[in-house]
């Protein structure tokens, strides 16, 4: 299979990047898509080139390092699949290919198709955990949970934190990702305690962090790769609203 | 140099307890006096930050994902064990102890292994504290499954994402104590060597790997929790940056390195179907309690699987170990998969590969409970390979998975160089030669948040610790190597990829040091490797510059250990004449082809000691003693 990829080449954060065209001809069909490319960085460290540098850790679609843009869809064509678990078989011969990174203020170009999503990190550590320290836990059957609780939850908590939501937001909303955690932790007994003022510090973070505001537009859920719904940011608005009415600062509790 | 395991005495039961009484501890308020370095951000290094952190303890803490979360422990699919005897079925932490000193061939070390258990419970408290979303019953109890190598339900899960859970568990709580400021977090960084200063671990040398800077931090003591050193195969199931980088430059700084031949080769993985193949797709072992795994009863049977008939199938394991069937141990799984392809019985285009066939069970169960069950596994599965495991069976191959070796530690956890404390899979100390399934996350948590905190505690508090700065001869050195040996590597500008050297590499380590040995290749693997690593140093490519983000000097640098750590699996595996758990010397074998060991000669750890480059490391053997599960011959029939 030939495939022509233009891609797009940034030294560094500073520096100004271009789309570069390279011609591919030993892709096949059983190759996943960073196969691909890892066909095409030996080609190119080998002609003395510089390879596309691009993040992929586990390639089995659970790490969240891997993404980019595949002709404009984030993960590329295909839903529910993160781009290490893409293979070659869904592109044809002669396919163009466009790989951008994803794009977004909040997450600056590191290089080439690599970009720094460290505001992620510290949404989460405005408020996404549970305050309990290591030691000091009740038996794990001490609270029963509805199985479909449970299930929900476990259905919010499946985020890999890959941006892949940001990046085809055009508000670069980051609602999908912090809507998931508060939802993963909202619809848990153990959850409740820190509720209110974990969605308020969140979405606070998040704002500060350049992320847009959810407009409703619905493409962060339609290239999750873990098909996270749109519910969450419900969710994440009702406990965001419910935490500005509720929630006192300094009162030791979390209020409600 | 003689090895103090540091067991403490008294009945089993009660050793942890008496080690947690005898271990002094540092007072609350001066905690803060003290800094510690923990690289790796996974299940065991993430836990042990967050803990330390809470404690009081001022933490710096590596990895080199740009993110904590990424960690490779968040592939673990399958589940966590604890002897919570929920479902009532005879589990105890005795039987959780038992079962693994036993599932690990009577190779480690029972005070170790009992203390495991005893944790065990505490983990999963802890977990469902933190908000991770274990499978529940309709009545909202915790659910169990069982698991290889187990004749009881203890193992916890959340779907197949277990690990996932567990590690943004863990996240969760480090990164609280993170934006609190007590832990100092460096993500996209890498260890490169271990700053030694009086015969103390005192911090670390790192590259920061998007401007390429490398420098030097200093602390009380150092913790490594940086994983396995699978990748030495190149095609495994971990991680493509999963290294053994920090493990092999601190066994340089004289850290003894236990048992490497001992690795794990996982029986339920997704065939190789090409040379450009980057890495391998593990399918959760859990698969192996609903689906039947089998290969056609004659030799070059190309049919299609539902064209052969029940009494031309050869449910093998089901036939060879009625009593766990399809549940025996990893190893065993894998040999046996591995002997029907041997035999030509091998299935799918290579022809290696069984079958795992879900037919019965969808009947059994209904299509849907099958997919509650493993749903994701199987729509991972048709992502892969294009084909759909709710009509065709599965094809799966072993794969290598895990490695059981690591640096030696004490029962404190701490390595032969004070003040370097090993946790978690980078550690050699629990599974003996083979580790059963559910028991990794069990064994990297259990070392993060309740071993480790408290004896490093003891550690400080029984050392007087002058303070070093990056003045200090020592740091300049190791700093100055550091920098001498990037250099070196980006000079060289041969013609081969580092990628074309980890290949063969992989390759040589497979066919000789992989699911069955024998004295014969191993010393030709003995030949090879230190052959290549010539070639290595005098013909690698290395793409770009020092000082910028660069992919191809990373994973040179790890090529670079792997070339030497994969010599000394050969040995060590060369060393041992005998067969115990992964590791399967063909001489040696009971007539019906199951593993022989050799209690009388080889119930020690060996561990390794490193003398140099380019010479013969020497062996120091630790003995084993067993007081409460006597050696037998393993037996799953």
């Amino acid at each position: 299979m030939k495939l022509t990829l233009h891609i797009w080449r940034q030294r560094s954060t500073s520096e100004k990047g271009r789309m570069v065209s390279y011609e591919m001809a030993d892709a096949n069909e059983h190759m996943s898509f960073l196969e691909m490319l890892d066909v095409l960085n030996e080609q190119l460290i080998g002609r003395g080139d510089d390879p596309v540098a691009f993040d992929h850790d586990c390639r089995e679609g659970i790490c969240g390092s891997c993404g980019f843009m595949i002709n404009g869809i984030a993960h590329g064509p295909r839903s529910g699949t993160t781009i290490c678990q893409l293979h070659m078989r869904h592109f044809k011969n002669g396919d163009e290919l466009w790989l951008e990174p994803w794009r977004a203020t909040a997450f600056p170009i590191v290089k080439d198709l690599a970009v720094n999503r460290s505001a992620f990190d510290r949404i989460i550590q405005a408020g996404g955990y549970i305050t309990t320290p290591t030691g000091n836990a009740i038996d794990g059957n001490a609270i029963a949970i509805p199985k479909e609780d449970s299930e929900r939850a476990m259905d919010a908590a499946a985020c890999i934190g890959c941006g892949a939501c940001v990046a085809a937001c055009p508000n670069a909303s980051a609602s999908l990702f912090t809507g998931a955690k508060i939802s993963h932790l909202g619809l848990l007994p153990q959850g409740q305690p820190e509720r209110n003022g974990r969605a308020l510090r969140m979405v606070q973070i998040a704002q500060e962090e350049t992320f847009g505001n959810c407009t409703n537009i619905g493409e962060c859920e339609a290239v999750c790769p873990k098909n996270i719904s749109l519910e969450v940011i419900a969710r994440m608005n009702r406990d965001f609203l419910r935490g500005s009415f509720l929630w006192r600062s300094g009162s030791g509790g979390d209020g409600g | 140099m003689r090895l103090d395991s540091k067991t403490p005495s008294g009945p089993v039961e009660k050793r942890w307890d008496n080690c947690k009484f005898e271990n002094k501890l540092v007072n609350p308020a001066n905690k803060r006096k003290y800094s510690v370095i923990v690289v790796g951000s996974g299940l065991a290094g993430g836990s042990a930050a967050a803990t330390l952190a809470e404690l009081g303890y001022n933490v710096k803490c590596f990895c080199f994902q740009d993110t904590p979360r990424r960690a490779h422990s968040i592939a673990a699919q399958g589940g966590i064990n604890a002897a919570k005897n929920y479902q009532n079925d005879g589990d105890s932490i005795y039987r959780l102890f038992y079962d693994t000193v036993k599932g690990g061939d009577f190779r480690a070390r029972e005070s170790n292994v009992y203390r495991l258990a005893q944790i065990s419970v505490n983990i999963v408290d802890q977990c469902v504290a933190q908000g991770v979303p274990f499978a529940r019953e309709y009545g909202g109890t915790l659910a169990n499954r069982s698991f290889g190598g187990a004749q009881v339900s203890r193992t916890f899960y959340a779907r197949g994402q277990t690990g996932q859970q567990l590690l943004l568990g863990a996240y969760s709580a480090l990164s609280r104590q993170i934006g609190e400021g007590r832990v100092e977090m460096h993500p996209r960084t890498e260890m490169l060597d271990l700053i030694v200063i009086d015969g103390k671990a005192r911090g670390i040398v790192s590259r920061n790997l998007i401007s390429g800077q490398i420098e030097i931090h200093l602390a009380d003591a150092v913790v490594l929790g940086t994983g396995g050193y699978g990748n030495v195969f190149y095609l495994s199931t971990n991680a493509k940056g999963s290294n053994a980088t920090a493990i092999w430059r601190a066994h340089k700084r004289g850290a003894l390195f236990a048992n490497p031949c001992y690795t794990q080769i996982h029986p339920t993985c997704i065939p190789v179907s090409g040379d450009y193949q980057s890495k391998l797709t593990l399918m959760s072992e859990s698969l192996r309690n609903d689906g039947r795994i089998w290969v056609p009863l004659n030799k070059g049977d190309k049919r299609v699987p539902d064209q052969i008939p029940e009494s031309e199938r050869d449910y093998y394991l089901e036939r060879r170990y009625p009593s766990f069937g399809n549940l025996v141990p990893r190893d065993v799984a894998s040999r046996n998969a591995k002997n029907c392809c041997d035999e030509g019985r091998g299935v799918g285009e290579t022809g290696l590969g069984v079958y795992l066939d879900f037919a019965e069970s969808i009947q059994r169960l209904g299509q849907h409970v099958v997919r509650e069950r493993y749903g994701n596994l199987f729509e991972m599965y048709e992502r892969i390979t294009g084909e759909d495991p709710y009509k065709v069976p599965m094809r799966i191959y072993p794969a290598i998975h895990y490695t059981m070796g690591g640096l030696w530690v004490d029962y404190q956890l701490q390595s032969t160089i004070p003040g370097l404390f090993v946790i978690g899979e980078a550690n050699f100390s629990d599974h003996g030669a083979n580790r059963l399934g559910a028991s990794a996350l069990m064994q990297g948590l259990a070392d993060g948040y309740f071993i480790l905190p408290y004896t490093l505690g003891n550690y400080l508090a029984s050392n007087k610790l002058e303070k070093v700065s990056t003045d200090h001869p020592d740091c300049k050195q190791a700093l100055e190597q550091a920098s001498v040996s990037t250099k070196k590597l980006l000079a060289i500008n041969g013609k081969r990829t580092v990628d074309s050297f980890h290949r063969e590499l992989g390759k040589i380590i497979w066919d000789h040091c992989g699911m069955a040995r024998t004295g014969e290749g191993l010393r030709e693997a003995l030949q090879q490797v230190p052959a290549l690593r010539q070639e290595f140093w005098s013909n690698v490519k290395v793409a770009g510059g020092p000082e910028e983000f660069n992919q191809s000097l990373e994973k040179a640098g790890r090529v670079a250990d792997f070339l030497e750590l994969g010599e000394l699996m050969c040995r060590d595996a060369l060393e041992r004449n005998e067969s115990c758990g992964g590791h399967f010397r063909e001489e040696y074998q009971t007539p019906d082809g199951e593993a022989l060991r050799n209690d009388e000669e080889y119930s020690y750890v060996a561990a390794w000691e490193w003398k140099g480059p380019n010479q013969a490391q020497e062996l120091v053997k630790e003995p084993l003693n067993f007081e409460y599960v006597h050696p037998s011959q393993r037996s799953y029939k």
